[in-house]
């Protein structure tokens, strides 16, 4: 059937589009998770109307598909399913018109992160989403996932500054749900759309709301010689009516291994570190750093650190995305967690992490976003020991149910995928789940798009395919 | 864990919305008022809790706006929903209030709704957290789906701090000059001839907006005209040469309040087939608000 299929989307596409050669398709197993998939062929779509015609095949022969960006998902939501299309929209990476006076785009999903930014920064303005990823990233895998990163704290998620989406819908058919109008009629398809991980349509175009850059910023590195004391502050700072741009947290180990990377002179004697972004104008941005630091007091804090110039302020930005590189030099293999607990859980649930990284003996590292609750506990690890890929499993399965426990949810911005599908149970009853599997059906009866991800093998029946490698749960 | 008395509550709601027969919901009437010839419901009441250091709170669907903002205010706290009717009602109408420039839309407010559905489960949708991923969005869903596909029992709402020093102020300049100069104003209305400008922050920072952008501090502000049109922000400048002044404009936006109607719009067939497939996917026998068609309401 492969070769029906490939011949077939070479009469709709052009030859050099259509990839079918092990070495080209086996590149395409995997995203930036450890699980992998083996798709029958890659396609490389430059407009809507090529999406159109491979989501059009894939009707036809009945084949399932999954749109892929950059690949930079951490959840496995890109990993296609036996026998699938992959439908690469990095070709599609114009940015097709820019309102700098009502602060919208729209661009092709293919563009990157931050090369939209860099793009308009002329103009004053920037795309506010910035996962750690951004440099590789693309807004189609953005919207996918629902994308957070360190300044979403104060403006919202990926859904908060998209505005609509043209779509391919899994049936072949094009609209565009939400738009530049703020109040288009029905329901609010764009808000199911962005986070549906690829299983709504594909996205060929996508609305983007931009932000005024500030005039003034303050970035600023607490440290602490209890992590505790550090989780307590974010609190603090919230209480105190104050929403900073970022507020990301790094535990000692990271410290330690990012200062070596990048020698910043970080506190790496301290057992953890606050970086707080304060942005706004300058007399706001003064009295809240003046705030901030009051609080810190009371929290003892060791060092307050307050960068004296762009150069400075890049430097400290750099240690805390550049965490993950620096992590190689500890071991050379990571497992990176995304759980969100309430802030007030912080100082409780970490004490956990590191209880249960120690009783899997496992070194685990915490970067995260501390503002909104949001963990990244690290566990580093050497595949090649013997035994430890089952404990880092068993560890991170520990670690999503205790932050569950205490509140919280099993995904900030990672999203669900494959990693998670089956611990949504955790969260969500049968009948929660049902509704979202009968939202899933509504944009795709056939379930063809990129099936087999977020729902647990039960609330999707009917989509059960093989168990990918690496799946854990 | 043991139920709440919400919990209590949205049981109760649930066994009364039932699963078999035509039900309409009513509170304050912020959608108008419950479909007539209708056995109607209506949903629980109260705030639950307020969490001040998470900036979230929890009530019935069926609590007054005005009550939620008076109990976020002994917090210093406020939520970007529209001070009308219940919070039910504003999120099922999902229409955002004049803040919505320097706030966002309402449907950013919510964080976790209950819902009864159709078949008379209470169904839950989102999290608790400020931030989460976990699943399909279904609370966007629910926000401004007048009530068709569930109806809404308790939510999770976002709070914000409540603004310092908010102010209105005037002018005469041009509104997209204005909109380039002024830092993250909350909302600038425009009827044509005038601007007016909501802003709050710390007072040197006012000052200094205030001087450089040449604002006058005023009492007044536009009345708004009942209805609503919704245009692309970039399409508003051609509002002055065509108008005659019967308009209020949300600059950055693109709400227009007007006295008339805004026309029918026309929607294509895979827009129509969605809409058609989700309501019968979530309401099957079409029991909830019968006869509202969220595709045609003006």
């Amino acid at each position: 059937m492969t070769t029906d299929l490939v011949s077939r989307l070479r009469q709709r596409l052009r030859a050099d589009q259509v990839r079918d050669a092990d070495a080209e398709v086996n590149l395409y197993r995997r995203d930036a998770s450890n699980m992998a998939g083996h798709p029958a062929v890659v396609c490389f779509a430059e407009t809507t109307d090529d999406v159109r015609a491979i989501v059009q095949i894939a009707n036809e022969f009945g084949v399932p598909f999954v749109a892929r960006g950059s690949g930079t998902g951490l959840a496995g939501g890109a990993v296609p399913t036996e026998g699938a299309i992959v439908v690469s929209t990095s070709k599609m990476n114009r940015i097709l018109s820019v309102d700098p006076v009502n602060r919208q785009a729209w661009v092709e999903p293919g563009v990157l992160n931050l090369d939209l930014s860099k793009q308009i920064a002329h103009l004053g303005v920037h795309f506010a989403p910035d996962p750690s990823s951004q440099q590789t990233c693309s807004i189609g895998g953005n919207v996918a996932n629902n994308s957070g990163g360190p300044h979403c704290l104060a403006d919202g998620v990926t859904s908060a500054h998209v505005l609509g989406v043209e779509v391919v819908l899994p049936d072949g058919s094009i609209t565009t749900l939400g738009g530049e109008d703020p109040e288009p009629d029905g329901y609010d398809l764009r808000g199911a759309f962005v986070g549906s991980e690829g299983m709504f349509g594909i996205a060929t175009k996508v609305c983007v709301k931009l932000m005024q850059n500030p005039p003034d910023v303050a970035t600023m590195l607490l440290d602490f010689a209890d992590v505790a004391d550090g989780a307590q502050l974010v609190s603090d700072i919230i209480a105190a009516g104050i929403v900073p741009a970022a507020v990301e947290m790094m535990d000692q180990l990271c410290l330690q291994a990012v200062e070596e990377f990048i020698h910043a002179g970080l506190p790496v004697h301290q057992a953890a570190a606050l970086l707080i972004e304060v942005v706004g104008l300058p007399g706001a941005v003064a009295s809240h750093v003046d705030r901030i630091c009051e609080l810190a007091a009371h929290r003892d804090v060791g060092g307050v650190r307050v960068a004296v110039d762009d150069v400075e302020r890049a430097l400290l930005w750099k240690g805390r995305k550049s965490a993950f590189g620096a992590i190689a030099r500890i071991k050379p293999n990571y497992y990176l967690h995304d759980t969100v607990v309430p802030r007030h859980k912080l100082p409780e649930v970490l004490a956990q992490v590191y209880e249960i990284a120690e009783r899997h003996e496992l070194l685990v590292l915490n970067v995260f976003h501390a503002g909104d609750g949001n963990l990244h506990p690290l566990l580093v690890y050497d595949a090649r020991e013997p035994g430890v890929t089952d404990r880092v499993h068993r560890a991170g399965d520990e670690i999503v149910r205790v932050s569950v426990e205490a509140g919280g949810v099993l995904s900030g911005e990672h999203g669900i995928g494959l990693e998670k599908r089956e611990l949504m149970p955790l969260m969500f009853s049968d009948v929660d789940l049902a509704a979202q599997s009968d939202l899933r059906r509504a944009f795709d009866p056939e379930m063809l798009s990129n099936p087999d991800k977020v729902l647990p093998s039960p609330a999707g029946c009917g989509d059960i395919h093989s168990v990918p490698e690496g799946a854990w749960v | 864990m043991s139920d709440t008395a919400l919990d209590v509550a949205v049981a109760s709601f649930a066994s009364d919305v039932g699963d078999c027969d035509p039900v309409t919901i009513s509170g304050l009437a912020t959608r108008g008022g419950p479909v007539a010839g209708v056995r109607s419901v209506t949903a629980p009441a109260g705030v639950e809790w307020i969490e001040p250091a998470e900036m979230t709170l929890r009530c019935g669907a069926g609590t007054a706006v005005a009550d939620v903002d008076a109990a976020l205010r002994e917090v210093g706290q406020c939520v970007g929903v529209p001070e009308t009717g219940t919070i039910g009602g504003a999120l099922s109408v999902g229409r955002s209030g004049i803040r919505r420039l320097g706030w966002g839309p309402v449907r950013d407010s919510v964080l976790q709704v209950r819902y009864v559905s159709a078949a008379g489960d209470v169904v839950k949708a989102g999290g608790p957290t400020v931030k989460n991923v976990s699943g399909f969005d279904l609370c966007r869903l629910l926000v401004g789906s007048w009530g068709t596909l569930g109806f809404l029992a308790d939510v999770i709402l976002r709070t914000r701090p409540l603004p310092v020093g908010e102010r209105w102020f005037v002018s005469r300049r041009d509104p997209w000059e204005l909109l380039g100069e002024l830092y993250r104003p909350t909302s600038m209305l425009w009827n044509g001839e005038t601007t007016w400008v909501l802003l709050d922050g710390h007072v040197d920072d006012l000052a200094g907006q205030v001087r450089r952008s040449g604002l006058a501090e005023t009492d007044d502000r536009p009345t708004l005209p009942p209805h609503r049109w919704s245009m692309s922000p970039a399409e508003l400048p051609s509002l002055q040469a065509s108008d005659d002044g019967g308009f209020v404009a949300e600059i950055g936006v693109g709400i227009v309040h007007r006295c008339e109607p805004a026309p029918p719009r026309r929607h294509d067939p895979a827009m129509v087939e969605l809409h058609r497939r989700i309501k019968h996917q979530f309401d099957p026998g079409g029991r909830l608000n019968p006869g509202i068609d969220v595709l045609s309401i003006t």
